[in-house]
């Protein structure tokens, strides 16, 4: 991959020369595609329709448990419970994984919300502001804006590696290597950040998660209570060993899974991610000046319908757009000048993780 | 294709002096709203009450793409109950506005600001985070410049 990527290169400068033949030139070499340099640490799928974070190792275990706790459920306790109770069983259960796998596929493989970084023009544009208006001397001053939002004021806080003033609510994910929107947390089970456009997708999918390991659970545990008063719980359980695993994988799941999605409900209606909820950013304990939650309608039904069912925003990193052959840009540099950025920061103090928006 | 062509012409005759960068306006919360200060950059090349008539368009169409309200809730609830399988065919209203705001720049920019020498970047392709203007200078040496009509544009070649 490195070896085309150097070889793309060598061409563009020589044919590149006179414009008239940059159109035949570029029609020989293969078009790139921008997802193909992007900054950011994430894996790229479908020729860049979908994405994800670097690391999806837990993300195949949640996909691996659900896919075999449920295909048990349908192989083993299924025929039993259609036969003796209801067809309604296999169909719910059915509806229930379904919403399931899919919320969690559009979880992992959506765009969270990231932010492009600054182009080299804007990024000399703010330096030159900051310049004009800050103190002058040897440490540069810290970089930070504030704002007034809905009579709170917010600080913003500069992106080294971004090259830009976060906007309120977005972080930085250190994993990722992105500026994220609306950044609730990095989850290693979905492998992808949680941010502005893929929340409410992970919201459903705990809830619905909740709802299919509750389901599971109290299925097996009346077909195990059907059979044992025929034959005895032990012979039950020799006659259907995987309804055993079953309770085993939804008992110890389902309070974690539960307790997630009684969190994101509390979150959901008061308008908070769980960055600003673990920072206390908004919490009347934290100073003595009154300090609300400025982005809240303070109204639990406003908040929900704001954050479910919001209008979706659009991706703002152009992944499926081509490449300007005259631009050449190369991932491998672009990652040496964020780590630089980072060394920078560590020099000044600063950590690009740590914010208080 | 006719934008392509006044793109040409305004690159062919003109050189790019600087740029200047419209920010985000957060007082009403993280909607998108951008900044109508008029920047002093541009006071000696385009009218004041395009530029804000532009800005304020601008604003006006992103409100409209992230008002709550009946039809974002439908688009929710529909979405949700199939799964969000419905994402992957159907256009979401924001991207339907979007294409609308793209139209209206380069409307904009046909009309106003390339016969003005500037030219003005779609916000979607800086991430929404800045409106970024180029400015032009005319080259002396070519006689039939892109720029026509106006006479804030002319005195680009007397300017330092």
């Amino acid at each position: 991959m490195k070896e085309c990527e150097y070889r793309q290169i060598a061409l563009a400068p020589g044919n590149g020369s006179a414009p008239a033949s940059q159109a035949p030139a570029s029609r020989k070499q293969r078009r790139r595609r921008k997802w193909e340099s992007f900054a950011g640490k994430n894996r790229f799928f479908c020729g860049g329709r979908l994405m994800s974070g670097r690391q999806s190792g837990a993300f195949y275990l949640t996909l691996g448990l659900i896919f075999s706790t449920s295909g048990l459920f349908f192989g083993f306790d299924c025929p039993y419970l259609t036969e003796n109770l209801t067809l309604a069983i296999p169909i719910i259960a059915g509806l229930l994984f379904v919403f399931v796998v899919s919320t969690l596929l559009h979880t992992s493989f959506t765009d969270p919300g990231i932010l492009p970084r600054a182009t080299p023009d804007e990024a000399a544009d703010l330096e030159k502001q900051i310049d004009n208006s800050g103190g002058s001397g040897y440490r540069p001053p810290p970089r930070t804006k504030e704002v007034v939002i809905n009579g709170q004021t917010v600080k913003l806080k500069y992106c080294f590696s971004c090259k830009m003033f976060r906007p309120p609510r977005t972080s930085h994910c250190s994993l990722c290597d992105n500026c994220v929107e609306r950044f609730d947390h990095h989850c290693p089970w979905v492998g992808n950040c949680v941010g502005k456009r893929n929340y409410r997708f992970f919201y459903m999918f705990l809830l619905s998660l909740s709802f299919l390991t509750a389901f599971i659970f109290a299925c097996v545990i009346t077909h195990l209570t059907l059979r044992s008063q025929n034959t005895g719980l032990l012979n039950a359980l020799q006659e259907t060993p995987a309804s055993a695993l079953e309770l085993v994988v939804c008992f110890f799941s389902v309070w974690s899974i539960l307790g997630l999605s009684g969190f994101h409900t509390y979150l959901v209606a008061s308008n908070l991610t769980t960055n600003e909820d673990i920072k206390g950013s908004w919490s009347s304990k934290r100073s003595s000046e009154e300090n609300t939650n400025p982005y809240s309608y303070n109204s639990i039904v406003t908040n929900c319908c704001a954050v479910l069912c919001g209008p979706m925003p659009p991706s703002l990193i152009d992944r499926r757009g081509f490449l300007d052959p005259d631009t050449i840009q190369l991932p491998g540099p672009q990652r040496k000048v964020s780590q630089g950025a980072k060394t920078e920061v560590n020099l000044v103090g600063g950590d690009p993780n740590d914010d208080v928006n | 294709m006719a934008e392509v062509h006044n793109l040409q012409e305004l690159r062919q005759s003109a050189s790019l002096a600087t740029k200047v960068f419209i920010q985000r306006d957060y007082t009403d919360g993280i909607l998108c709203q951008f900044q109508t200060k008029f920047p002093p950059e541009l006071e000696s090349r385009v009218e004041r009450h395009y530029f804000e008539d532009t800005v304020k368009t601008l604003n006006n169409y992103y409100a409209e793409a992230e008002k709550i309200g009946g039809t974002s809730y439908f688009e929710g609830c529909l979405a949700c109950i199939t799964a969000y399988i419905i994402f992957i065919c159907m256009e979401t209203r924001y991207e339907k506005v979007l294409k609308k705001i793209s139209k209206y720049i380069q409307e904009q920019n046909e009309k106003i600001y390339t016969p003005r020498g500037l030219l003005i970047t779609d916000p979607i392709e800086r991430g929404l985070r800045v409106i970024e203007i180029a400015i032009y200078e005319d080259r002396c040496s070519s006689g039939s410049s892109s720029s026509s009509g106006t006479g804030s544009s002319t005195s680009s070649c007397s300017r330092g």
